[in-house]
């Protein structure tokens, strides 16, 4: 396995505020890479430093066999880069954007048509090349995003948000592209806070607050939370059911599905035993309670308590 | 060069769009022209006159007369000195003296050379040529019926005296500064908006991410309006010679050779203030500013002779100042290249440091 990119103890500082925090992790080839995170983790800016356009304030990364420091510019030319704000000139249109990326990454002017072709076949923008820019739909715009972004063939592409604000349909659709993209051996690296889109990713890394907490496939990262979940389909009042489930020990977390409580617990050899249990003291009724898949969401849930609970005992 | 030519083909699409700025970059150097050129016109003739008759005799009342009735000169009063002609100047009663020498009637009855002086305020070059070519062109009538009528006679002669503009300053000397003043404003703010644009609107960081270098983004965004530039200065100077009848005695070949660089160091400069710009309002609130000691200091409104030593240093920075010199010099004086080659250098080296300045601050990295 190649690695492509290798971010070593990377570190931001605004001022005062820590955006990243000893960041390290490894992407290989033809992986899809999953940087999850809520908004204001630090993934724009851990993004930024490895494509070369924000200095750390310590650490390093080689990103395509070139170190980000030294070698921005080499960087630069080996990578595609779609920004979180789909970086489109919204006067001009489809068709006069993908000649732009491809004019400025230096597509070779008698293979810029066949390019062109190519992506616009791929993300089927084929009769919208003479729109403009600004009056595509959500959906639209990150397909042309998508477009620009690889026009000039990058082995290694990052993707910062590609899906925020965008509909189910077209967000499932991006993803098959992105698969598709990997399948033939680019590299991705993608931010995302849609905890459904985690578990679409080869590997992951969790960052919050600008630490990474843990990091593997969704199998690994979801097996070391230890969590066993159950849901609970009550037949009164959700509230009071809650109220009784919360008093359960080693909860890790309590939420509700319309009529279903979901109940994670931790290290817990018999959860439905439990609630059972729990819910016959507090002499509630209830239509079903079975035990339940445990998602990449309630790992990511469990990491924050984890960290909540170990910055408790250091305090 | 595939990269600078794909930014360059980008923002002449992008302009072309945006129909506003092209129809105010038509608009703005025509409504300019002739806001200034009307203003500038309206005073030209009927300039209050002085005499200063030290003779006494017919010869010089018939000379004022007949001054006057070019239309050009206006008689407000007679002094008696040299002092109340400087009075009358200084304090703006008059902007012209005709000053005849004793014995000016008697050269006259005896058909002997004889010559008048004709002081002119110097401050306002408008008037001055007024006052010069009114004076000039009535001498030179006479004498030719003089001649006429009795074939070699002795000439009438006038001694022309520019107080206040020891330079001689001859002609229209607006209309080319206009030419400048335009060239500056606009240059200035479509560049300044350029960066600030692309970073309002999130493109910018694609851009720094492209591999594109620092020095083909400010070249590829200069390029466009250069060509947008020289529109600008062949509407003024065909709207100045229809309408205000303005002169073009020198080459316009060189005009545009040395406007080039005119033209790519206001760009450059405009860039440098995008690069500082967080907003195009920021960006376009600088061009304005930027504005003002142009018009003050360059020449273009006031002489710059007339400007205080620090003013002047000041000015030199200022590309327009240079360009006055250059263009009123190719425009009305018939100047060649090597007559303005001091200048075209000064404004190269203003050039350099500009387009550094902006490749300098510009960095591709967000921080
Ligand atoms: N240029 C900057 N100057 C100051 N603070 C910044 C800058 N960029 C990001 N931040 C801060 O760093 C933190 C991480 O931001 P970001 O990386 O954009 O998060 P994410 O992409 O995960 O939403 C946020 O608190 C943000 O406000
Ligand atoms: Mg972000």
């Amino acid at each position: 396995m190649t690695v492509v990119v290798d971010a070593r103890h990377l570190h931001r500082r605004f001022g005062k505020l820590v955006a990243v925090r000893d960041v390290s992790f490894q992407v290989d080839k033809g992986e899809i890479f999953g940087v999850i995170g809520a908004n204001g983790a630090g993934k724009s800016t851990t993004i930024r430093m490895l494509c070369g356009i924000l200095r750390p304030t310590s650490g390093s990364a080689t990103v395509v066999g070139h170190d980000v420091l030294q070698e921005p510019e080499a960087v630069k030319r080996s990578i595609g880069y779609m920004t979180q704000r789909f970086s489109l000139y919204e006067d001009l249109t489809v068709e006069e954007n993908l000649r732009f990326y491809a004019g400025i990454y230096g597509v070779p002017r008698n293979r810029r048509r066949e390019r062109i072709d190519a992506v616009v076949a791929r993300v089927g923008l084929d009769d919208r090349r003479r729109q403009l820019a600004g009056t595509l739909s959500g959906g639209w715009k990150q397909r042309v995003a998508l477009a620009c972004s690889t026009i000039h063939e990058p082995p290694l592409l990052f993707l910062d948000e590609p899906t925020a604000g965008v509909d189910p349909i077209s967000r499932r659709r991006f993803w098959d592209q992105i698969h598709a993209l990997a399948a033939e051996g680019t590299t991705i690296l993608v931010t995302t806070h849609y905890m459904d889109e985690a578990e679409r990713c080869h590997r992951l890394a969790f960052i919050f607050r600008g630490a990474v907490l843990d990091q593997g496939t969704p199998a690994q990262v979801i097996a070391r939370r230890r969590l066993r979940v159950v849901e609970v389909e009550v037949e009164g009042s959700t509230l009071e059911a809650a109220a009784a489930l919360r008093r359960l020990e080693r909860l890790d977390e309590l939420s509700f599905f319309g009529t279903v409580v979901r109940i994670a617990l931790r290290d817990e050899p018999e959860p439905t035993a439990r609630v059972v249990g729990a819910l016959r003291e507090a002499g509630l009724r209830w239509r079903r309670v079975d035990e339940a898949r445990v998602s990449v969401e309630d790992a990511f849930v469990a990491m924050v308590h984890e960290d909540a609970r170990r910055e408790e005992n250091a305090a | 060069m595939s990269r600078l030519a794909a930014i360059a083909i980008k923002e002449l699409t992008q302009l072309r769009r945006d129909r506003m700025t092209v129809a105010m970059m038509v608009v703005f150097p025509v409504v300019q022209l002739l806001v200034f050129g009307y203003a500038i016109d309206t005073d030209v003739r009927h300039v209050p006159t002085v005499v200063f008759d030290q003779d006494g005799g017919a010869a010089p009342r018939d000379v004022a007369r007949s001054l006057e009735a070019t239309g050009f000169y206006d008689v407000v009063g007679h002094v008696r000195s040299y002092a109340e002609i400087s009075d009358a100047l200084r304090r703006g009663v008059a902007r012209v003296a005709l000053v005849f020498p004793p014995g000016f009637s008697a050269a006259s009855g005896a058909g002997r050379e004889r010559s008048f002086q004709l002081v002119v305020d110097g401050s306002d070059p408008q008037i001055v040529a007024s006052a010069t070519g009114g004076a000039t062109g009535l001498v030179a009538a006479r004498n030719q019926r003089a001649t006429a009528q009795r074939g070699a006679a002795a000439p009438l002669k006038v001694e022309i005296t520019n107080w206040y503009n020891p330079e001689q300053r001859t002609a229209v000397f607006v209309v080319p500064g206009i030419i400048g003043v335009i060239l500056t404003m606009t240059m200035v703010m479509l560049t300044a908006m350029a960066i600030a644009r692309e970073r309002e609107r999130g493109t910018l960081e694609a851009l720094i991410v492209s591999p594109v270098r620092s020095f083909e983004l400010m070249v590829g965004k200069i390029v466009p309006y250069v060509g947008i530039g020289y529109v600008q200065i062949t509407l003024v100077l065909i709207v100045g010679h229809v309408v205000f009848d303005v002169p073009f005695v020198g080459s316009v070949a060189l005009l545009y050779l040395m406007t080039l660089v005119f033209m790519a160091a206001n760009l450059a400069l405009g860039l440098v203030f995008s690069t500082l710009a967080k907003t195009q309002q920021q960006a376009m609130q600088m061009s304005f500013f930027f504005l003002l000691p142009n018009i003050l200091l360059s020449g273009f409104a006031f002489p710059w002779e007339g400007m205080p030593r620090p003013a002047q240093l000041l000015s030199e920075v200022l590309p327009l100042t240079h360009f006055l010199r250059i263009v009123r010099g190719i425009v009305l004086k018939g100047a060649g290249f090597e007559d303005l080659q001091p200048h075209l250098t000064a404004m190269g080296v203003i050039l350099v440091a500009f387009v550094a300045l902006a490749t300098l601050r510009f960095h591709k990295r967000l921080d």
